[in-house]
């Protein structure tokens, strides 16, 4: 303005008021200079920031997928509990952090305000078990066994129980159609462990696992985790300052997962464990002349494959248990119970863990292999009692002479000495104690043969067996030789500290006695039941060797996507199709005239060829192993029982049994196509429908045949075993895991 | 206008007195002279004030009795109390009001003296407040800017106006300064160091103004450095004490106190970027994660839901209110009501400057509202009664002019 003041206004003030408005409106200047500053050169940052303060990311779980059979049927699946959970933030924020709650909650479930409180609180290195695990923004389920009434008096008088919810959730389940249990093949969950989950950590710092997840720890759950399990979505939730959660901030949906069909049949699974089952069962109430004592029977496996395929359309293992018992958490009792000597470790699976010398079903691959080395389909060897060797007396299992026959008829009847004599020559061919370029034909036929190798199955800690070779002798001399050299001088035994001594000498040899033992599947020779079910499929099929399989294919939810499981070709037999028939013949005389006609009276032979070799495997200190292996055009089942005798005897009638059933065989032995239980085709898969639910390929309503009609024969008195006869056993070591 | 137009009425010689509508529009009229722009702005900054108080309080159940328009409506209430006290000193004149000094200055005291006594209660470690009781509550030390602004504005001027001298003696500067220590003192014990950093500036701004000698401006400051030193040097002040005071800068120096107020309130400005979340989008807002936002932080919830646009829009109307105000402060004929101007705009600027600087993290925290922004009932009288004050000398120049 300028204008001259009347009074007391000089140009003093009018200076020092420019001042005065010049430092104003130069503290406006820097406050919009940082917040130019904060929000637009660092807002991204502070943005992050932001949302990393009231953002909580949850893990929503995702379904796991189904294991079904053939025909659709679940045999692992998911199951809806009431799961009653609890919302720490929601405790927090309570004015006695929860406590009355907790207790009145601990009422209507029956439990203590103490195992409530348990369970909800956060695991940390100091917490024992029973602790979360997760997130403390996700609900934490006190129970998944609440009864819808709990549920309603939970639900209902919501102001008693803030931030406890009852909701319906997924739990594993195994239900067991038709009693089909299949404990071993299935596996089971079990919470993840930090380890794991920072082994599945990318290098972006996310894990695809969550640590309340679970994972597949043994059997198919184990085996396709990756498929079954989908992929975890998450919620994001937005908190306040105090933790409670206000709102939710979107999220990825879960994607459930894959579903596996098997090739298990669950009907002929169902029969394979009752008929596995049975014969044990039996064989226990059976007098064993050789021990003087009831057949123990303690374990046992059954193997039905597709011999087109190498799928597995039953597998069972005794004993077993009940798979249920690991959902929402198995309980210590339980656990300890698994894992006892007493139970007989029921977790193993039998058919694919469990080795034990072959017995006398081992002679198909002696008999291609002597075939291969030279001698011909008609050439005869003695069959006498015993022989002797090395100063050894061989004797035959049946003690029976039949004279001079050829290769087929020694299968037929299990003549061991036509073997042992096979083997000798063999034996002293290579050079005897100073091998020179050794053929080994029939360690080389066992190795063509699948054996001393894993057979590839879709399964965890499959075991490879042994094949006791030059090289393995070496390799175990050395390894051994320092204890039985001890044990030969220390020995009070006189037979034990015999060997002992004998190995300490020359074990790293095949000696004589070696291979004239292991021509009859005995010594130190192990197999699985998978091996010898493919070998046997092999043999039914023209000699081609297929990959067992469990998975027929992988399918997505609602079946988009279906990944079908190939059959795998893994070779061949070292047979010429003119081998095989030879070998077709010997095994169908099994049947009809050989070691397992006492048990197939009656079969029809004509309508369905059977083929079989039967073996009782010696093993030291113990009642023999039964084996009896089996197949026709389209199946081949291999049984096994350890302490359970002979292989006819055994396993013959559930082997039959489960004949019975995939073929519609009568109790007159009549067919009736009807009653047939036909697993489906290769390239039969359900249909997988987009609400989840699945149809089956075939017409599940065929009722299963009453077992009940099928004969039951008493196991006869078998013949005598000189054991001492028998070459040293002690190194076969039984059921192995 | 109706009574001047109207035909049939023979038009009066001088307008009738007692005609208060038309005299109010009247070319030279006191309402036609007011400073309308800054009543505009300062009446869009209450509003503004009162829809990010409504934002900062609507899901603050445990404050707002569940409602969740509680301190909008009470925010507006008091706006609506604030106009009035406004209207009242502009009514009243301040020239007036220059007689009843020494009665407003006493009342300030007792105001003062009545929170020390076991009438005063304390909210968030300010012991400022005097209950009411109803609800009400009053913070005495707001009036008390006012009273200072008055009192020492009247000593600085009188010698000056009347004539006797250029600029304001020693002894009136002494005098001045005297009775100000008095209320700064007592609410320094409250204590409110807020508040008694706010009236320190106002005694310098004020002195500035008055024209009183550069050596006293210098020498104040000069005491101010060395006892500021001197607290530090000596140790008078606890290491965690002085920690909680530069936490402003440096947040993890008092990350549970200060730290966390001044983490979380760059986090809510920041977050906001150009154009902010939305009013009510807000995410750290709505999360309640700044502490006192309605009040003291009030300015996060602008920067986080109104972005820089809308922190600008603030800045840029304060700035408006203190440019209009610092005008009414250089046209001012007399001293008195050019100190009282230039008291009230330093008081204004200072106060919006500490208080956004603090939240934007280049000041330290204290505890003192956002003139017009902020909820609180006697924040909101005093700033009106300020604006008042200042509309009071735009008028009484002209009328003088």
């Amino acid at each position: 303005m300028g204008n001259i003041p009347e009074t007391g206004r000089t140009r003093k003030i009018t200076g020092r008021l420019l001042v005065l408005q010049v430092l104003v409106l130069s503290l406006l200047g820097t406050l919009g200079g940082r917040l130019w500053y904060l929000q637009i050169r660092n807002g991204a940052s502070y943005e992050q920031q932001a949302s990393s303060n009231h953002i909580r990311t949850v893990v929503v779980p995702a379904v796991r997928g189904e294991i079904l059979d053939a025909n659709g049927v679940p045999l692992a699946t998911n199951t809806t509990k009431l799961v009653v959970s609890v919302s720490r933030t929601s405790l927090i924020g309570q004015k006695d952090g929860g406590v009355a709650v907790l207790t009145r909650l601990g009422q209507v479930l029956g439990m203590s305000a103490q195992q409530v409180e348990d369970k909800v609180r956060l695991c940390d290195a100091k917490t024992p078990a029973p602790c979360w695990n997760g997130s403390p923004y996700q609900p934490i389920p006190v129970t998944q066994t609440a009864t819808t009434q709990q549920a309603m008096q939970i639900m209902e008088r919501q102001e008693d129980f803030p931030g406890v919810t009852a909701t319906p959730a997924a739990v594993r389940t195994y239900p067991a159609p038709d009693k089909a249990n299949a404990a071993q093949i299935l596996g089971y969950l079990s919470p993840v462990t930090q380890d794991e989950i920072n082994a599945a950590t990318d290098s972006g710092g996310k894990s695809s696992l969550s640590p309340s997840d679970q994972v597949g720890r043994a059997g198919l759950e184990f085996q396709y985790d990756k498929y079954l399990r989908g992929a975890n979505g998450t919620s994001n939730l937005e908190v306040d300052n105090l933790g409670r959660v206000i709102g939710t901030a979107g999220g990825d949906a879960a994607v459930p997962g894959d579903s596996v069909v098997t090739s298990l049949d669950a009907r002929i699974q169902a029969i394979s464990e009752q008929q596995l089952q049975q014969a044990m069962v039996t064989l226990r109430k059976t007098y064993d002349p050789v021990t003087h004592e009831n057949f123990k029977a303690d374990s046992g496996a059954v193997v039905v494959m597709n011999v087109h395929t190498g799928a597995i359309i039953a597998m069972a293992s005794a004993p077993t248990y009940d798979p249920n018992i690991w959902s929402g958490g198995i309980s210590a009792k339980d656990y300890a119970a698994l894992n006892s000597t007493s139970s007989d470790y029921p977790m193993l699976n039998r058919a694919i863990q469990g080795q034990s010398a072959p017995g006398s079903t081992f002679k198909v691959v002696s008999t291609t292999g002597a075939l291969n080395a030279g001698y011909g389909f008609d050439s005869t060897f003695p069959c006498t009692s015993s022989m002797t060797i090395g100063g050894r007396v061989f004797k035959n299992f049946e003690g029976e002479n039949f004279g001079a026959i050829n290769l087929s008829k020694a299968l037929e009847v299990s003549c061991d000495t036509v073997f042992y004599n096979i083997a000798y020559q063999q034996w002293m061919k290579d050079g005897g104690t100073k091998p020179k370029n050794p053929k080994d034909w029939l360690y080389k036929t066992a190795h063509q043969f699948g054996l001393g190798a894993l057979t590839g199955v879709d399964l965890p800690g499959e075991v490879k067996g042994r094949v006791p070779d030059r090289q393995w002798h070496v390799d175990y001399y050395d390894a051994m030789k320092d204890i039985w050299c001890q044990q030969a001088k220390t020995e009070t035994d006189a037979y034990l500290k015999a060997i002992a001594t004998e190995d300490c000498a020359d074990f790293a040899t095949l000696r004589a006695g070696d291979e004239v033992n292991y021509a009859i599947g005995q010594g130190d020779t192990l197999v699985t039941p998978i091996q010898m079910a493919r070998i046997y499929s092999a043999l039914a099929n023209g000699g081609t060797l297929y990959q067992p399989e469990l998975a027929k294919a992988i399918v997505s939810p609602g079946g988009k996507d279906v990944q079908a499981v190939k059959p795998v070709v893994q070779g061949h037999l070292p047979d010429t199709p003119k081998m095989i028939n030879y070998i077709d013949q010997a095994t169908a005389n099994v049947i009809t005239s050989g070691t397992a006609a006492w048990k197939f009276g009656g079969w029809p032979q004509d309508k369905i060829q059977l083929h079989a070799k039967t073996g009782t495997a010696e093993v030291v200190g113990k009642q023999t192993t039964s084996w009896f292996d089996t197949y026709t055009k389209d199946y081949a089942i291999v049984m096994t029982i350890s302490q359970g005798g002979t292989g006819s005897g055994g396993s013959g009638p559930a082997v039959r049994n489960i004949y019975n059933a995939l073929y519609g065989i009568q109790a007159d032995n009549s067919i009736d196509p009807g009653k047939a239980i036909h697993p489906p085709a290769q390239n039969q898969l359900p249909t997988f429908h987009a609400d989840g639910t699945v149809t089956s390929p075939v017409d599940y309503t065929v009722q299963l045949p009453s077992l009940a009609s099928t004969p039951q024969q008493q196991a006869p008195v078998l013949p005598a075993l000189d054991i001492a006869a028998l070459a040293p056993e002690r190194r076969a070591d039984g059921w192995q895991a | 206008m109706a009574g001047l137009t109207s035909p049939s009425w023979s038009a009066p010689r001088y307008k009738p007195r007692r005609d208060g509508m038309a005299r109010l529009l009247e070319r030279d009229s006191p309402f036609r002279r007011m400073d309308w722009i800054l009543v505009l702005a300062a009446l869009a900054l209450s509003g503004i004030g009162s829809l990010l108080v409504w934002s900062a309080t609507r899901s603050r159940v445990e404050i707002n009795h569940g409602d969740p328009q509680y301190f909008l409506v009470r925010h507006l209430v008091n706006l609506a109390i604030g106009i009035g006290l406004c209207t009242g000193v502009v009514l009243l004149g301040h020239h007036r009001l220059r007689t009843a000094v020494p009665f407003i200055y006493g009342l300030s005291i007792l105001g003062v003296l009545a929170v020390l006594s076991p009438l005063g209660s304390t909210v968030n470690g300010a012991h400022s407040w005097i209950v009411l009781g109803g609800g009400f509550s009053m913070q005495p030390s707001e009036f008390c800017k006012i009273s200072i602004i008055l009192i020492c504005a009247t000593i600085l001027s009188a010698r000056v106006d009347a004539g006797e001298m250029q600029r304001p003696n020693t002894r009136s500067i002494l005098q001045a300064l005297g009775l100000a220590a008095v209320p700064i003192g007592i609410v320094l014990m409250m204590p409110d160091l807020g508040s008694t950093m706010v009236m320190v500036v106002i005694i310098l701004g004020l002195l500035l103004a008055s024209g009183a000698s550069t050596r006293w401006l210098g020498g104040l400051a000069l005491v101010g450095a060395i006892g500021a030193t001197a607290v530090v040097k000596l140790h008078i002040l606890k290491q965690y004490q002085i920690a909680r005071f530069a936490a402003f800068a440096d947040p993890t120096l008092d990350p549970a106190g200060v730290g966390y107020n001044t983490a979380q309130a760059r986090i809510a400005i920041g977050s906001g970027g150009l154009l902010g979340k939305g009013l009510f989008h807000g995410t750290q807002t709505t999360g309640q994660f700044v502490p006192e936002q309605q009040t003291d932080f009030v300015f996060t919830v602008a920067g986080e839901e109104l972005g820089f646009v809308g922190g600008m829009v603030i800045i840029g109307l304060l700035g408006v209110i203190l440019w209009r105000a610092c005008r009414i402060a250089r046209e001012a004929t007399d001293l008195y009501s050019t100190v009282l101007a230039a008291g009230v705009v330093t008081w204004f600027a200072f106060q919006g400057f500490e208080n956004i600087g603090m939240t934007l993290g280049i000041m330290p925290v204290a505890g003192i509202p956002l003139p017009f922004v902020s909820y609180g009932g006697s924040s909101m009288f005093a700033i009106w009664i300020g604006i008042g004050l200042l509309q009071s000398v735009k008028i009484q120049r002209s009328m003088a002019g």
